[in-house]
């Protein structure tokens, strides 16, 4: 029985925003914007914790609410950062938001990356195109907390060099001697880009050896690709439950109650929205048509 | 789960009585012969032979439209407190086994706020019922219910039984208590047991629903699927009226050069194409053969695998309602023949 006997009158509302600050905005790409946000009630700001992997719902007032991934790292707290690409209303709308402009958020929802689980084992991170914007949360975290990790190595493909999000801090991450970071563009319109030219795939090749029994390979990019990089991750020995996804789909509550996410019976925002390639392999429209059939062999 | 029994006569006067802690609401015929829960004074305006209304009574507690929030350039007002008290009288087992199953879905979890107002302030009093040609809830297994309401009336003919259901339905027994006996006998544990046979003789949809998982997993890629989609015609009404369906979306509304508006969350229904359309134009399920597998792999074989049984509660409602016969009995035939019936 479900009936609630006692009428009460302060209730907790799952669906209410709480309103975040602006305080610094820039482009990353031609369409997509980098924000940082805190509560306006600044003592509101250290409390916001969240994992790598969450989500949060947005609002713009008067416009509507939809989904978005954090791309902060919760290893630094007071601030959470996002990424916006302008492809809608809502989205167009927050590429008219200046600093010092409020958003409503509510959150964080979701599962997020099972860090317990990745403790103490080798990383392999791919990210494509707007797919960096969740990984970057939890390479961030992991460089935060650099010793409870293995081997880390994050591969990242681009459309054209200048549609690479956070292409100048990913490019010094490759200075740094305690991860592996490898970049490649599809085509290089400018002629001067240093690194690979060709689809993300195309870095396996530099991987050198990797003990893929060891290893979590986590993935986020375009629907597509999974199609192509599955095989790959699979090839290396990474056991099919430690092949990780983080998924997109339209949301209009985040709590698992609207129906909009479902895939068959799993809810990307309360069973995901970070799933196991083992969770959705028989799962035929998790990442669209042909996925499973083709990796099964 | 205290069992009361009371004199056919005296009903009207509890329902009188119980007027008291709120609306009285009932299924009513309406002059086009259809029938639907509407505000009643009295047990004479109702219709209580009626099998189904139009629309279950989730609408009372998940309104087909409502305002979640007021809004401003400050931000976010919750907008609660507007909601009536309803005692809704008459609701049929296969009716009340949906709304346990939205109970599961608003109130575990995340507990919507929305919904659970609604539901304290809802009393529901169930009533048995006649079932019909399209009823099928002896193969959902809903054709009895111990759960879920706060009192439910079994119609023995000269007499009622009355389950008692919750401390609120006990409040409402006290509120005429002179109208109920403890005192049960023979006769009418033999008047009962006659009652169940004779309501299980009176289905005439007989439909398997065991194995069903299994048949949709097999059936996934079935020409089947695009068969129905080329009848379907995307309209929806098949999630409206059914007791489970819980999909919404959500919208603001804005008064016009302002500001000022209300967030407004009202049904939706998978089977419309924006449904799994995500910004930048990728559509999850664009094909209508897509969107209505997804309803009845949902309904038929999904919540049967996390929960043991189907989210279907046989009411027969989506059989009443498609214009071109799409519904449980017909898309668990197809994949069962393999062939689209007509």
């Amino acid at each position: 029985m479900c009936v609630v006997l006692e009428d009460r009158e302060i209730r907790d509302n799952p669906f209410t925003p709480d309103m975040f600050r602006i305080v610094r905005r820039y482009p990353l790409t031609n369409d997509v914007n980098f924000y940082q946000a805190r509560p306006v009630d600044v003592e509101e700001a250290l409390k916001f914790d969240y994992k790598p992997g969450q989500f949060i719902m947005m609002s713009v007032i008067g416009e509507g609410e939809a989904p978005f991934c954090l791309s902060s790292t919760p290893s630094r707290p007071g601030m959470v950062e996002f990424c916006i690409r302008n492809v809608g209303t809502l989205t167009s709308s927050l590429h008219g938001i200046k600093e010092n402009e409020t958003v409503g958020i509510r959150g964080p929802y979701g599962n997020g990356f099972p860090i317990d689980k990745m403790l103490g084992k080798d990383i392999l991170i791919v990210a494509g195109g707007l797919g960096a914007a969740p990984l970057r949360s939890l390479l961030l975290y992991i460089l935060d907390n650099r010793d409870q990790f293995g081997k880390l190595t994050y591969l990242h493909g681009a459309r054209l060099p200048g549609e690479m999000l956070f292409r100048e801090e990913f490019i010094q991450l490759k200075d740094r001697e305690d991860l592996n970071c490898l970049l490649a563009v599809d085509k290089d319109d400018t002629s001067k880009w240093p690194y690979k030219v060709g689809v993300v795939t195309e870095l396996f090749k530099d991987l050198g050896p990797v003990d893929g029994k060891n290893t979590y390979g986590v993935v986020c990019g375009p629907p597509a690709m999974y199609r192509f990089v599955m095989p790959h991750l699979v090839k290396l020995g990474i056991p099919k439950h430690q092949i990780l996804m983080t998924l997109e789909r339209r949301m209009k509550c985040g709590v698992g109650k609207c129906g909009h996410c479902a895939i068959e019976y799993l809810y990307t925002c309360i069973d995901g929205p970070v799933f196991s390639y083992w969770d959705v392999l028989h799962m035929k429209e998790i990442i669209g048509r042909g996925v499973s059939d083709k990796t099964i062999a | 789960m205290m069992i009361l029994k009371m004199k056919k006569e005296d009903l009207s006067t509890f329902l009188d009585a119980v007027k008291e802690w709120g609306e009285l609401w009932g299924p009513t015929k309406g002059k086009d012969g259809k029938v639907s829960f509407s505000k009643v004074d009295s047990l004479s305006q109702m219709d209580l032979k009626a099998t189904r209304t139009i629309i279950p009574p989730k609408k009372f507690l998940y309104p087909p439209r409502f305002t979640m929030f007021d809004f401003d350039e400050n931000g976010y007002v919750e907008r609660t407190g507007d909601v009536p008290k309803r005692i809704l009288f008459g609701i049929h087992p296969c009716d009340i086994h949906g709304v346990v199953i939205m109970d599961k879905l608003f109130l575990e979890t995340y507990n919507d706020p929305y919904y659970r107002e609604r539901r304290e302030k809802t009393l529901l009093l169930g009533h048995s019922c006649i079932p019909d040609d399209k009823c099928m809830c002896v193969a959902t297994d809903t054709d009895f219910i111990a759960e879920g309401f706060d009192l439910f009336f079994t119609d023995l003919k000269m007499s009622y039984l009355v389950w008692v259901g919750s401390t609120k339905g006990h409040d409402l027994i006290r509120m005429k208590p002179e109208l109920f006996s403890r005192a049960l006998d023979k006769n009418d544990i033999l008047n009962y047991t006659e009652y169940r046979k004779w309501k299980n003789t009176q289905y005439k949809t007989n439909i398997d629903f065991t194995g069903m998982p299994d048949i949709f997993e097999l059936g996934y890629s079935s020409p089947v699927w695009d068969k129905l989609a080329e009848k379907c015609l995307s309209c929806g009404q098949c999630s409206m009226v059914c007791p489970t369906c819980n999909c919404y979306n959500v919208v603001d509304e804005v008064e016009l050069g302002s500001i000022e508006g209300t967030r407004d969350r009202f049904w939706d229904s998978c089977m419309f194409r924006e449904y799994s359309l995500v910004a930048g134009g990728h559509n999850f399920r664009d094909k209508r053969a897509d969107r209505l597998r997804l309803w009845y792999t949902h309904k038929l074989q999904a919540y049967i695998g996390e929960f043991g049984k189907p989210a279907c509660v046989g009411c027969g409602r989506c059989v009443a309602t498609c214009p071109v016969e799409i519904n449980v009995v017909t898309v668990s035939e197809a994949l069962k023949e393999q062939e689209v019936g007509k």
